[in-house]
């Protein structure tokens, strides 16, 4: 499968993944000008699996969003192929905040993922190496969940 | 004012020459103050104007203060930047290792009270003065390279009411020159108002 003449490189991807990978294709969608393949959780590491053999070669990022009831996982990928990014998404559990790691398919997901357990508190089985990176090692609670409480912090005022 | 600050007022007419009359301690004061070498605690982008205050457009090197990387080569710390706890033990680290006299001058917004990081914030240190001690606090987000320059002013005026001699300090006169009001409070005594020419504010009137 190539490339069509006029072809926009998510409509090209869009058009492969289907084809390849038809479990895929409902998933995927496209918005604001960005691929978004939005897996159960369970799929997850099975879904970057594929996104590799399918050409995405470089990792992005992985970062974590929180959404109240539930984290959302956001692994940005991207392919010279396709001349594209993609964010692969997954919703977390916040009762239940584990991940597969990616580190074996882009070992640059290292430090990444020990971010989003730090500040996140998402744990992802399989990685090398999996303790806090930005914050003290001594630190209590993950700082970038809504819920997170410190004594020293100050509340912004509504005055203000 | 020290009696060094107005030579030429001070100098008494004698054949063959002139002569002044002041005390040990008045000159070593004075003189400490005269280059102050910094230590740039550089830590976000208040950096960028303490940065652009060494080089050639400010030229802070013609007030006797420039960059030393070491901690036992400077007498002053500036501060600029935000301090997270993170970094909080490095600072005060740096600042034990610095040789007395020692001084710190706290850049920008974020070092005087933590700035626009003050709330709703769990990783940044309320201002430097929360564990180490402050001379002079600089408002500004960031402050101008002017600023600093003032800054560095103000913390001489300041050095040279401090005695060398522990837990003496002299009342003495703190004018700054080329300014309109005197600083700490005191009249100059020693020089009337409107004697010199006042220089322009931004630092290029400190003269002997």
């Amino acid at each position: 499968m190539t490339r069509v003449e006029g072809e926009s490189g998510l409509e090209y991807l869009r058009r492969k993944l289907c084809s390849v990978y038809p479990d895929l294709c409902p998933l995927f969608s496209i918005e604001y000008a960005d691929g978004v393949l939005l897996v159960p959780r369970e799929a997850l590491h099975g879904a970057a699996v594929n996104l590799k053999a399918l050409g995405f070669e470089r990792f992005g990022f992985v970062t974590a969003v929180d959404r109240g009831e539930y984290f959302e996982l956001v692994c940005r990928l991207q392919s010279a192929e396709f001349g594209a990014g993609l964010f692969l998404k997954a919703e977390i559990p916040r009762d239940d905040a584990v991940s597969d790691s990616f580190t074996d398919l882009w070992p640059a997901a290292d430090w990444h993922e020990r971010e989003v357990y730090d500040l996140f508190g998402i744990e992802f089985t399989g990685h090398p190496d999996m303790r806090r990176i930005l914050l003290p090692d001594d630190w209590v609670g993950h700082p970038l969940r809504k819920d997170y409480h410190d004594d020293s912090v100050i509340p912004r005022p509504d005055y203000i | 004012m020290a009696l060094v600050d107005s030579l030429t007022s001070a100098l008494e007419s004698m054949p063959g020459g002139g002569i002044i009359l002041t005390s040990m301690d008045a000159l070593a004061d004075w003189s400490r103050g005269q280059s102050l070498w910094a230590m740039p605690m550089g830590t976000a982008c208040c950096a960028m104007e303490l940065i652009a205050a060494s080089f050639s457009k400010f030229d802070f090197d013609r007030l006797g203060t420039f960059p030393r990387p070491d901690p036992r080569h400077v007498d002053v710390m500036i501060v600029a930047g935000t301090i997270t706890k993170k970094m909080q033990p490095a600072v005060r680290r740096l600042y034990d290792q610095m040789a007395e006299p020692k001084y710190v001058i706290a850049m920008g917004n974020c070092a005087v009270s933590g700035g626009i990081f003050y709330y709703d914030t769990y990783s940044v240190v309320r201002g430097v003065d929360q564990f180490m001690p402050v001379d002079v606090y600089i408002a500004g987000c960031p402050p101008r390279p002017e600023s600093l320059e003032d800054g560095v002013l103000q913390l001489r005026a300041q050095i040279r009411t401090r005695s060398m001699a522990e837990g003496r300090s002299y009342d003495r006169d703190l004018a700054l020159p080329g300014l309109e009001t005197d600083r700490a409070g005191t009249t100059d005594a020693v020089r009337p108002v409107g004697d010199t020419p006042l220089a322009p504010r931004s630092g290029a009137g400190e003269k002997l």
